[in-house]
């Protein structure tokens, strides 16, 4: 069944005159009738994928270009939105300083995390293996916890980090650590990177264990002399999609944080401090009901996303070359 | 004791490196867990130990009164606090079940067939990855409106069974499964439900108790977003958060609160965890 359909049919040529055209849509339909059963099998999902995230995203690039406030109709005006955000809104600019500094800082490191601590966890023995990948992923499995580290961080004396460095005499006074914009920044990326080794780290384990032990034993046989070598040479490249997905994962998660920024160091920061892309939207969105601003925020972070992911996708394809 | 780490008996390994390692493993184990503990042991901790100065990691007195205070809170809430309880299990149960089962149904197709239109129906599932919640959440608030599914659970359950998260790992699984095993399937007489169910379901158990896991963890912690508004509807993550904001001696009930609600997702996690990643190994099933 399978070869049947990859053999390359000669009658879908590039050049499609009538009657070709005519035999194309033949084609097409029979292809169709033949793969019925797989269309049924895929159509639940599609028509549910395609009406609350596809069709959402469709809506929200056209309200971009429009004036909308939840009130009155929408009212197209171009292009005035981007240009708005781009040239005339200092905080927004603001979030996006935050926002790159804080994916370029937390997204690589969060990513290479995730795969060196699964690398590691995998080379020991079951059962300290199982109890070490419960601890590095309790913290991002156990849900809205990260406002402990709002305890942590406290601003008076009973906070655990004041308290302890009042103990050890380095400060007299308990320092505003999540008011002061010094700070703030700093804070939210441990925070984030504490939280980060989610998905991926479980996607990262997962793949480790797929990859096939005998190219360990054929590589030291051509010469791989230390583990760095055999993690670049043959743990890598087995494990391309699991890095693909994992890289995915890590930067819609890093340019997209919000949550813990808000609840650490409220919302809005102080000086927006900890003011990102996506705070930003919620704050058009939910609190101005300015829906066309707010759309027009959520495509540039589209953008920028698909952007970061094209780039790091090419840098993948290299890994182990 | 036994050396942990047994590397240096592998090849191409150096017992120095491996202590290092494991030093550097174990130091970022604690930074992990180290919150955790924290906040499991402030749960316990009365309310003169809350405030001590200098604050202290472990509870000296433990202390079931933050639990009993919780309580005591919920006893006083609108709607009896069973009612959270089943609305959160009813959300995440329902929502997990069809994201499983509809998820795969999906992937299957794409990973182990070729027909008009997989190619760009799996990039637009990849591309959607991409999409922050927060890209589409107005437009979901109008789509939701038009259905008329404002403040119904289904708002919430539904656009779960559609997330692109599941798909995308279910595929890569079920790509793994060897095309000779389905083959011999198909020449037995199985239609391709059949397939999908009795053979390609079982073999990629793995990928959908990661999903479970992943799934669980997500629809546990939904306040029910910006759809749901009646307080019999609300889930407990909601109620939990409204305590925490204006509740007693917020430190201790909070941290309560925390444990609470942590410990579902963690104990799923363990009782899955031997299943997900042991037999992750896929032994068997590579050609």
């Amino acid at each position: 069944m399978q070869k049947v359909k990859n053999t390359a049919n000669p009658l879908i040529q590039p050049r499609l005159s009538p009657s070709r055209l005519r035999n194309y849509w033949e084609l097409f339909g029979r292809d169709v009738r033949r793969d019925k059963h797989l269309y049924v099998l895929l159509a639940p999902y599609m028509v549910l994928f395609m009406l609350f995230t596809v069709l959402p995203v469709i809506i929200s690039v056209l309200f971009s270009f429009t004036h909308f406030n939840m009130l009155e109709m929408p009212r197209w005006i171009g292009w005035e939105n981007y240009s708005k955000l781009l040239w005339n809104d200092d905080v927004f600019l603001i979030g996006v300083k935050n926002t790159l500094i804080f994916s370029v800082v937390t997204g690589p490191v969060s990513y290479i995390a995730c795969f060196l601590f699964a690398w590691l966890i995998n080379e020991l023995n079951p059962k300290l293996r199982a109890f070490m990948t419960l601890v590095f992923f309790a913290p991002s499995i156990s849900g809205n916890v990260f406002f402990i580290w709002q305890i942590i961080f406290s601003s008076d004396s009973y906070g655990i980090i004041n308290g302890l460095l009042m103990q050890l005499g380095v400060i007299y006074e308990p320092v505003q650590w999540l008011q002061d914009p010094k700070y703030m920044l700093g804070i939210i990326m441990l925070v984030q990177l504490w939280l980060s080794l989610g998905t991926s780290f479980l996607a990262f384990i997962a793949g480790l264990q797929t990859v096939d032990k005998t190219l360990y034993e054929a590589g030291a046989v051509d010469g791989v002399k230390n583990r760095w070598q055999e993690l670049w040479y043959i743990t890598l490249p087995s494990m391309r999609p699991q890095l693909m997905f994992g890289a995915v994962i890590q930067i819609t998660a890093s340019l997209a944080v919000a949550d813990v920024a808000m609840a650490l160091a409220g919302f809005p920061s102080v000086q927006y401090g900890a003011h990102t892309i996506v705070t930003h939207l919620v704050d058009y969105g939910t609190i101005r009901f300015e829906m066309g601003y707010a759309s027009a925020i959520a495509t540039v972070l589209f953008v920028l996303m698909l952007g970061s992911n094209l780039i790091v996708q090419k840098l993948l394809k290299r890994v182990g070359e | 004791m036994k050396l942990v780490l047994p590397l240096h008996k592998k090849v191409n390994r150096s017992w120095q490196v491996d202590a290092l390692l494991f030093l550097a493993l174990a130091g970022f184990g604690s930074f992990m867990a180290i919150p955790l503990i924290y906040v499991v042991n402030n749960a316990f901790k009365p309310l003169d130990e809350l405030f001590i100065f200098p604050p202290t990691l472990f509870v000296r007195n433990a202390t079931l009164e933050n639990f009993a205070n919780l309580f005591q809170v919920m006893k006083n809430s609108w709607v009896p606090f069973s009612r959270y309880i089943f609305n959160t299990v009813f959300i995440t149960a329902a929502g997990t079940a069809g994201h499983i089962l509809l998820a795969s149904a999906a992937a299957y197709p794409l990973a182990k067939h070729k027909f008009r239109g997989s190619k760009v129906l799996f990039t637009v599932v990849v591309l959607s990855l991409m999409f922050s919640p927060h890209v589409t959440a107005i437009p979901n608030y109008m789509i939701m409106s038009a259905l008329g599914w404002m403040d119904t659970y289904q708002a919430v359950i539904v656009p779960a069974f559609a997330y692109p998260l599941g798909l995308y790992l279910m595929k890569q699984f079920m790509e793994q499964i060897p095309d000779a095993l389905l083959e011999a399937a198909k020449i037995d007489g199985a239609s391709e439900y059949r397939i999908f169910w009795q053979v390609v379901m079982p073999l990629v158990k793995p990928a959908w108790l990661t999903l479970l896991i992943l799934m669980m963890q997500m629809l546990w912690g939904t306040d029910g977003g910006s759809f749901i508004y009646s307080e019999q509807l609300k889930t407990l993550h909601y109620a939990m958060g409204q305590i925490i904001q204006g509740g007693i001696a917020r430190a201790g009930v909070g941290a309560a609160v925390a444990v609470i609600m942590m410990s579902v997702p963690i104990v799923t996690f363990i009782l899955s965890q031997s299943n997900v990643i042991q037999t992750m190994a896929s032994s068997g099933m590579k050609d």
